[in-house]
């Protein structure tokens, strides 16, 4: 798997892609794999605040459930509904399926995430375990 | 021992082939100080004829053969003969939870039979599989309402079972849940005035039972009304399921908890009962226990497995909805084969019979003694006030082999004097009839006695 | 011509319905008896509050209800049809001796508050089987009233709590081993403590240093399961008890595994101060499709004035009755006093066994685990070497280099008549294979299950695919759990 390089990665395999002062969120196509097919995902609601490293939702599988840990800290601007009746969608594309999308706190938080290639030897170096 | 299925030629050839001596290698790993080596002082090994006249007698001690006009949470209804005769097969009454749903598809099917029957009864959306019990049920569905409402305060309704409301601040009190009280008025429900001034904006929901303690039904669409004004969800508890047949179910509740014993389960002095809570579609992520769904095998056929698990325990471990496991499916079966065989025209006519049980012996109370709530529509039960001690009328009514209302004043001293009485459709006549008489006559020596005291004093 | 016999999958009892399918308007399954007292009119009566309509409610015969549940019955495994080798579970034969007692009519339909002089028969039972299970626990005192094991643990745990705030500081967490069962964390989280983790050895066992360094005045109690999720006993159990006590922790003992222990040791001799039992699983009342059980909470002195209400009490003349006046206690954790009818089968158990009995049913469960993990260790992973007690896991390490993981090879062995193990826990064992097989296993099926076992795995390496399509010979296979979750259908409607 590819991994864009138009944005960032977390070691809890979030991605964040940065726009100006705002962000969009969702969970890489590594997590969705390791998760298998996703019945349902839990997002915070609009106006909701989000601490860099701290969980705001949850996505779950049959028999697992996986926290969603904030890249970034910010104010949550957009979530995506779609998700709620079609959470196959993060499944069929993980990094199309966006979650948030926030107005970014302190952008300088996302200096410590990792790199598409950072990200892609620290999966395959977890997979290998 | 009858229970085990090895000869000793069988234990000598299986420790062979293991490699040990002795079966004491097998404790090896336990540390020699604490292996016991006396046997343990418990009764010695009896035969299954002594063990069933064990029992026997241990029933004749029992109140075996006793007329019992108690409700309070536990209802002595018919049970259909063909409910111990289906629960009994093996396939039911040995089988586990039904994780391994290819081979558990006769218990999947009858809990979505059952959630579907609890649904239509209550009015309810979604219903699971089954609870401890109807004081369980109750406690877990107000902490349900915590988490969805994000708010802490629960009002709990005075006219709730006693016990229940026990139960409830036993599991609030570590979890920050203040509980407040709503008293009840002179007609034996909820006082909405009272209850409006308990409800404050931190209210999480407020907890009735309907029909309540006494019997009385609730107002349960002005309370829904009243909670929901403020933000809080309404939850209700019903201890006697039996009056779904002729009751209308609190359709405007969030969430309901429900105890089903009258379905079928026997009294069994207090368990195992079967509780049950249901609420709407859009809860369904935070209501605790079990689930059955429907779905499709790989062929395409109909097919049932236990879903939304991510809810439980084993899986969202200390943040699950609650910490429930081992529920009570097997006597949830009961309580299904209840409603098949009593169905949608039986449990009406049944829920008649205990209206008009209890209306009859009401009016025959009220001759003698002070029947309270009586404008109040009321199922099952109703409460009797007397000048004498209800204790010693019932100890007078058990040499009559009867057991009489439940006295109140351990729950409730207000009440004094005052006993719970329940009727059902196994109450007869001659019986109502008995106990009223027997009640009547110390009412009447009761009186004559004051009379006479006062005579003196005159 | 050749003849070919198929199995005839559309033969109804293997179609049946739901029971609103059958449903049709007159027909009955009941007869009430004609009414001695007037008739009430509802509408008068009752009001606004008369319910008129009962739904979607079936109408159905007594027949077809016979029919309907026998159909469904013969879908289910069960104990009664052979080896249910459920780790953890302990699923033992379930004596009809104990059925048949519970339903004499006294003991069936006594009435909770009916008065405690003519309750003396149900108390007998109760006081009878609480002096067995101190005596086999080693235990002080003991409560009947939790519903189920992780019930008793909540109970448990908040005779915990009452302790250390009856010294000053209720403290605030638990530990709790990698190693155990969800509802443990789940059980910490009601009683609002907050949960730390212990990791395990390389033998399975606690790690001391872990616990040395973990261990301080904020930690309420360790709960521990002994013998632990990978039938492993805790050979430091002094030791870990000695330095829990020492910071004034407390040791709480899972007793889930009890059944390894009856007779040969107990965890009141060994340091353990609270452990609630399941009377569904050591003491054989039936698991019933998922309950009822019954999680009685047995504790050392100290803990004893926080017993919940009521207590059974021996008074002055002899009679037994409760006491409510418990000033110190927890509370109440459910109506009335707990399964009573699981007393009852529970008790029936312990005398059909006697001190000899029981004994006997521990080394021959420990023995029956040790004979599974001889006969396939080698074919199946053993990643834990340590002695075994009653039930043992393997991985499915060696079968998953060929795609094949420890959900197909349960699947597959249903083709073979057994249950399925349990599958994926306890969760330090990725792929885990979790055989418990209890007592109540002759060598011959142990033998059949080895074989079984043996087989399959063969199958891994020659033909994969077929474990991966298991089962193969049951009415429904692979059921769509993702739809079920995606899209929950969780009752029936007319016309789905």
């Amino acid at each position: 798997m590819a991994y864009p390089t138009d944005r960032k990665y977390t070691r809890e395999h979030e991605w964040i892609q940065v726009d100006g002062n705002s962000a969009t969120v969702g969970i890489t196509d590594y997590a969705q794999q390791s998760l298998g097919d996703i019945v349902f995902v839990e997002t915070p609601k609009v106006g909701a605040e989000l601490t860099a490293g701290k969980t705001f939702g949850t996505v779950e599988s049959v028999k697992a459930v996986s926290d969603l840990f904030a890249p970034a800290s910010g104010t949550v601007t957009e979530v995506n509904g779609d998700l709620a009746t079609s959470p196959e969608n993060v499944n069929k594309d993980a990094h199309g399926s966006w979650m948030v999308k926030i107005t970014l706190k302190n952008p300088k938080e996302l200096d410590g995430l990792l790199s598409a290639a950072d990200y892609e030897k620290f999966v395959a170096e977890e997979a290998g375990h | 021992m009858r229970y085990l299925p090895k000869s000793p030629s069988d234990r000598e050839a299986m420790l062979k082939a293991i490699g040990l001596r002795s079966v004491d290698d097998l404790f090896a790993p336990i540390p020699a100080e604490y292996r016991l080596t006396r046997d343990l002082r418990i009764p010695r090994q009896m035969a299954e004829s002594e063990i069933v006249d064990f029992f026997r007698q241990r029933s004749r001690e029992n109140g075996d053969g006793y007329t019992s006009f108690l409700g309070a949470g536990a209802y002595f209804h018919y049970r259909p003969v063909i409910i111990d005769s289906l629960i009994s097969r093996g396939e039911f009454l040995t089988a586990y939870t039904p994780y391994q749903a290819e081979i558990s598809q006769g218990t999947l099917q009858s809990i979505f039979e059952f959630q579907s029957m609890i649904c239509e009864l209550t009015g309810m959306e979604v219903a699971n599989a089954s609870m401890y019990d109807g004081s369980t049920a109750a406690a877990e569905a107000v902490m349900m309402a915590v988490r969805l409402t994000g708010r802490r305060q629960v009002v709990v309704a005075r006219s709730l079972h006693p016990e229940y409301r026990e139960v409830l601040a036993t599991y609030a009190t570590h979890q920050g849940m203040p509980l407040s009280v709503a008293p009840f008025g002179a007609d034996g429900r909820i006082d909405l005035k009272e209850l409006e001034a308990a409800i404050t904006p931190e209210t999480a929901c407020v907890l009735i039972q309907s029909p309540n303690f006494f019997g009385t039904i609730e107002d349960v669409e002005a309370i829904a009304e009243v909670a929901h004004k403020h933000g809080a969800m309404l939850v209700v508890s019903i201890a006697e399921a039996v009056s779904l047949g002729i009751i209308e179910p609190p359709r405007q509740a969030d969430v309901i908890a429900m105890e089903a014993q009258s379905f079928g389960v026997p009294l069994g002095f207090g368990g195992p009962y079967c509780g049950v809570i249901a609420t709407r579609e859009k809860y369904v992520r935070q209501m605790p226990g079990r689930l059955v769904g429907q779905t499709v095998d790989k062929q395409g056929k109909r097919g049932f497995v236990l879903t939304l698990a991510t809810r439980e325990q084993h899986i969202r471990r200390e943040k699950a909805t609650s910490n429930i496991c081992t529920n009570q499916a097997l006597v949830a079966l009961m309580v299904n084969i209840f409603m098949t065989v009593y169905g949608k025209v039986g449990l009406k006519e049944l829920a008649k019979q205990n209206l008009a049980k209890t209306a009859y012996a009401a009016s025959q109370f009220a001759k003698h003694g002070n029947v309270l709530f009586s404008h109040t529509p009321r199922f099952n039960e109703f409460v009797v006030a007397t000048s004498e001690d209800p204790y010693a009328i019932n100890g007078r009514l058990l040499g009559h082999k009867i057991v009489g209302g439940l006295p109140l004043r351990k729950f409730y001293p207000e009440f004094g004097n005052a006993a719970l009485w329940c009727c059902t459709e196994l109450t007869t006549r001659s019986a109502i009839d008995t106990a009223v008489g027997l009640v009547a006559e110390s009412e009447r020596s009761v009186r004559s006695a004051k009379e006479e005291v006062e005579e003196v004093a005159r | 011509m050749k003849h070919t016999t198929r199995k005839a999958t559309r033969h109804v009892n293997q179609n049946e319905g739901l029971i609103f399918e059958k449903s049709s308007a007159g027909k009955a399954a009941w007869k009430l008896p004609p009414l001695d007292v007037p008739e009430v009119d509802t509408a008068k009566a009752l009001g606004a509050a008369e319910r008129k309509d009962l739904g979607n409610m079936p109408e159905v015969s007594e027949i077809e209800i016979i029919r309907h549940f026998t159909r469904l019955s013969t879908w289910n495994y069960a104990i009664d049809l052979g080896m249910y080798p459920l780790g953890s579970c302990t699923m033992k034969y379930n004596p009809r001796v104990n059925e048949a007692v519970a339903r004499v009519e006294g003991i069936a339909n006594g009435h909770p508050y009916q008065p405690e002089k003519i309750s003396q028969g149900a108390l007998r039972i109760i006081k009878t089987l609480s002096e067995c299970l101190i005596e086999i626990t080693g235990m002080d005192a003991i409560t009947l009233q939790p519903a189920a094991g992780a019930h008793g643990e909540m109970t448990g745990l908040l005779m915990v709590r009452a302790y250390h705030q009856s010294k000053g500081n209720a403290r605030k967490k638990v530990l709790i081993p990698d190693s155990a069962h969800g509802t443990n964390p789940a059980t910490a989280a009601m009683v609002n403590y907050a949960v730390e983790n212990l990791k395990s050895d390389s033998r399975g066992m606690v790690d001391i240093a872990s616990l040395e360094a973990q261990m301080n005045e904020d930690v309420a109690a360790l709960m521990l399961t002994n013998p632990n999720t990978l039938g492993v006993f805790e050979q430091q159990i002094h030791k870990i008890a000695d330095i829990l006590h020492a910071k004034g922790g407390l040791l709480y003992m899972d007793g889930a595994n009890m059944n390894a222990l009856v007779g040969k040791v107990r965890p009141g001799d060994f340091g353990v101060d609270v452990m609630h039992l399941n009377l569904h699983k050591t003491f054989s009342t039936p698991h019933g499709g998922g309950g009822p059980g019954s999680g009685p909470v047995a504790i050392k002195k100290d803990l004893e004035p926080f017993l919940p209400t009521p207590v059974l009490v021996t008074k002055p003349d002899g009679t037994l009755g409760f006491d409510y006046n418990r000033p110190h206690s927890v509370g109440r954790v459910r109506a009335f006093y707990g399964n009573f009818g699981m007393f009852v089968r529970a008790l029936a158990y312990i005398q059909a066994n006697g001190p000899d009995g029981l004994r006997q049913t521990t080394e021959d469960a420990v023995l029956n685990a040790n004979y599974i993990r001889k006969g396939l260790e080698g074919t199946y992973d053993l990643p834990y070497a340590t002695p075994t007690m009653h039930e043992v896991v393997f991985s499915d390490r060696i079968q998953a280099r060929k795609g094949v993981r420890t959900m197909d090879i349960a699947k597959r062995l249903i083709d073979y008549g057994f249950h399925p193990y349990t599958t994926a826990f306890p969760l330090i064992v990725p792929g885990a294979l979790m055989i418990e097989p209890t007592e109540s296993e002759s060598k011959e099926e142990m033998d059949l299950f080895i074989e079984a076992m043996k087989s399959i795995a063969e199958e891994v390496e020659e033909d994969p695919q077929t474990v991966l399509d298991a089962p193969h010979s049951t009415r429904v296979s692979r059921l769509d759990e993702t739809a079920a979750a995606r899209k929950p259908v969780l009752r029936w409607k007319p016309g789905n």
